[in-house]
């Protein structure tokens, strides 16, 4: 025996006449959120590389003469440094002590330095004491001491000196550059120079040139060691911090005092305690840089909106096509239902014919004796006679007339309405229809009901139209003598099940798939099927299911589970 | 002329029977395909009018075991419209014609008379 529950494709075509509110609502914006997040994250992910490669070659652009220019005055400074301490050990060299003790020679000795390399302020010797010994320059500083001054403890330590630039004596800004010079009687000496800071401020402004708008030297703590244009005089804090004694060159991007952004390349000078800053304002990278990005940003914006709209647009016109085709379907359906129906009825019309053509008969046959009586028999008859024919005619009228109110009644039961139901005397209605046949075809048709069948809240025009086919069916199948059982009895405190049970030709293995399909028949030329197809979406409609078991040459069962209260879909 | 009258509608059968009998037709009506053979074979009859469907011996059954027996014996059908089918069968099986329902009752008693002359009632005369 073999056990089918149908869970066809075509199953899914007919419950669609079930499509819930809110289906297609759902069904849009899950459409909606699938082909936006194809196509706009995409979008998104390309414009945001796009942003950032812009962004870093606008970067690099910018960045590019800051770079190059502040390793060039790198060099120069390191180079001008180194000079001046090559020429100051010359001095220390080839000037004997007592010579470097002689003011007037060690005037010379500046005089011969400022020609040869320039960039020199003064000149003098500091004892081992840190006494000022001897000096050639413009200040009165011979007996001074710098026995306290750090400067003078690390020249001593280290041998060769670059000093920050400090106010001193002389209050005003300098920085010095000293060498030891060691007697041979070991006495140690310190030569001292200072330096011209405007030849420093000179060449930077020259390094710089017309592409940058500041140049100058800061030491290792960001104290400004030459005037800046724009972050002020000498010796003042710069307001940002650049790395301390970097070992590379770097940019720094940040703000002037204007609040205005500006690039700032920075690298350490080698053996001093100087940095050089040069300063490109970068409002034109930034005003450029801006501009694309907003470009970039209305790009995006406009073509997301855009994209969204048409994905919107074009998912509401499917849906509504959908629903629109949907609803069409249904509309086909119901008209399927109606005609299967329909024609349900009219392969019972030979039967009902015959049913309503046996009382037709009788009153002609009686309204005729009538006749006879009163006039081919040419006496009277009696009173009784006639009141019985009369009788006999008005019982055949009744008899005309329930089998024409049944058939309409079932006809008649197409729109959806739910109402309490007796199985047992709704499947006993639609065994009326059939009850002649089975007289004259000597089937036996055996209705059992459990006791503890409830009524049901189900809608009657369909279950008299899911009983007549598959009984229908149960008849065409069973051959003559045969019989037919219908069983109703209670599944559980939800559901009800009805057997129909048939001793007939049964159905091919084969076929029993596709039963349920539409216009799928064995019978050719005597069936539409569409008759279990719409069982079976009626069912499913009602909230119900429908299995088969069938084995040919046996027989077989059909048993519809149907629920006690209809579910509203 | 003897006529047995067979239809399930016993009330039919009744009135037939006797609208014949007021033409001075000898009918005898019964009510199945049984008691029909029944009277048959216990009565001498010119001609059998009988329903084409009917519980238990239709009157194809009934057609099919007369002729068997008696090959003469005319028989004249009586057919609803759903069943005209089944009737020109019967008369492939040796009805001599079928009737369509509801008759009217001078049509079946010269049908009556045509199908007397033509046939030769249950032949032998015999009762089995």
């Amino acid at each position: 025996m073999m056990n089918l529950r149908v869970d066809s494709p075509q199953a899914a075509v007919e419950s669609s006449t079930l499509i819930p509110h809110g289906y297609y609502r759902r069904l849009r914006w899950i459409s909606v959120s699938a082909v936006a997040s194809v196509s706009v994250i995409p979008l998104i992910i390309m414009t945001v590389i796009n942003y950032h490669q812009y962004e870093e070659a606008f970067r690099i652009e910018a960045t590019r003469p800051v770079h190059r220019l502040t390793v060039s005055a790198k060099l120069s400074m390191e180079s001008y440094l180194s000079e001046r301490l090559s020429a100051l050990q010359l001095v220390n060299r080839a000037a004997s002590i007592e010579e470097m003790r002689d003011s007037a020679e060690l005037a010379k000795w500046l005089t011969h330095i400022k020609r040869s390399f320039g960039g020199f302020v003064d000149l003098g010797l500091i004892d081992a004491a840190g006494k000022q010994v001897s000096y050639a320059g413009p200040h009165e500083l011979i007996g001074r001491s710098y026995q306290d001054h750090d400067w003078f403890h690390e020249v001593s330590q280290r041998g060769v000196y670059v000093s920050d630039v400090f106010l001193g004596y002389r209050d005003s800004p300098h920085f010095v550059i000293a060498v030891i010079h060691d007697t041979s009687d070991g006495t140690l000496y310190v030569l001292r120079a200072t330096i011209d800071t405007n030849a420093i401020v000179r060449r930077l402004a020259s390094l710089a040139g017309p592409e940058l708008n500041d140049a100058f030297l800061i030491n290792r703590e960001g104290i400004l060691q030459t005037p800046s244009r724009l972050f002020g005089e000498v010796l003042g804090q710069l307001p940002f911090q650049v790395a301390e004694n970097p070992e590379e060159p770097g940019i720094l991007e940040t703000k002037d005092p204007d609040g205005k952004p500006v690039l700032v390349g920075y690298a350490a000078v080698s053996n001093t305690p100087f940095e050089v800053a040069m300063i490109n304002r970068s409002g034109v990278y930034h005003g450029d840089w801006l501009s694309l990005r907003r470009e970039l940003v209305s790009f995006l914006i406009v073509s997301v909106l855009l994209i969204l709209g048409m994905v919107f647009w074009g998912a509401t016109y499917m849906i509504n096509r959908a629903r629109n085709a949907d609803s069409r379907r249904a509309t086909l359906y119901h008209k399927m239902e109606y005609t299967n129906k329909m024609a349900a009825i009219g392969r019972l019309a030979a039967g009902v014919a015959h049913e309503i053509n046996n009382p037709l008969s009788i009153i002609h046959q009686n309204a005729g004796l009538v006749q006879d009586l009163l006039s081919v028999s040419g006496k009277e008859p009696p009173k009784e006679k006639l009141l019985s024919l009369i009788e006999s005619v008005l019982s055949s009228v009744d008899r005309c007339s329930a089998i024409t109110h049944r058939l309409l009644g079932f006809a008649r039961h197409m729109d959806v309405e739910t109402e309490e139901i007796d199985l047992e005397l709704l499947i006993r209605g639609v065994l009326m229809f059939l009850e002649k046949e089975a007289s004259y075809r000597n089937l036996r048709v055996d209705v059992t009901v459990d006791e503890k069948v409830p009524t049901i809240q189900s809608d009657r025009g369909q279950l008299q139209q899911v009983f007549l086919n598959i009984i229908n069916n149960a008849f065409a199948a069973v051959e003559e003598g045969g019989s037919i059982a219908i069983s109703v009895r209670k599944l559980n405190d939800q559901q009800v099940a009805v057997a129909i049970t048939d001793n007939g030709m049964g159905i091919p293995e084969q076929n029993l798939a596709h039963i349920f399909e539409p216009f799928f028949t064995t019978k050719k030329g005597a069936g539409t099927g569409l008759g279990l197809s719409i069982t079976y979406g009626i069912i499913q409609k009602l909230g119900g299911k429908i299995e088969v078991d069938s084995h040919e040459g046996k027989g077989t069962c059909f048993t519809v589970t149907l629920p006690l209260e209809r579910k509203q879909s | 002329m003897r006529v047995l009258m067979v239809d399930d509608e016993v009330e039919l059968v009744n009135a037939l029977v006797e609208r014949l009998g007021i033409r001075d037709i000898d009918a005898v009506g019964v009510t199945n395909g049984h008691d029909a053979l029944e009277k048959i074979y216990e009565e001498p009859f010119d001609v059998v009018v009988c329903d084409v469907k009917m519980p238990g011996l239709g009157g194809l059954d009934v057609i099919k075991k007369v002729k068997e027996k008696w090959p003469d014996l005319a028989v004249i059908l009586l057919t609803g419209h759903g069943s005209t089918r089944d009737a020109e069968e019967g008369v492939r099986a040796g009805a001599f014609r079928y009737l369509m329902k509801p008759i009217n009752i001078e049509t079946l008693v010269e049908v009556l008379r045509e199908a007397t002359e033509a046939g030769n009632g249950r032949g032998d005369g015999q009762i089995p």
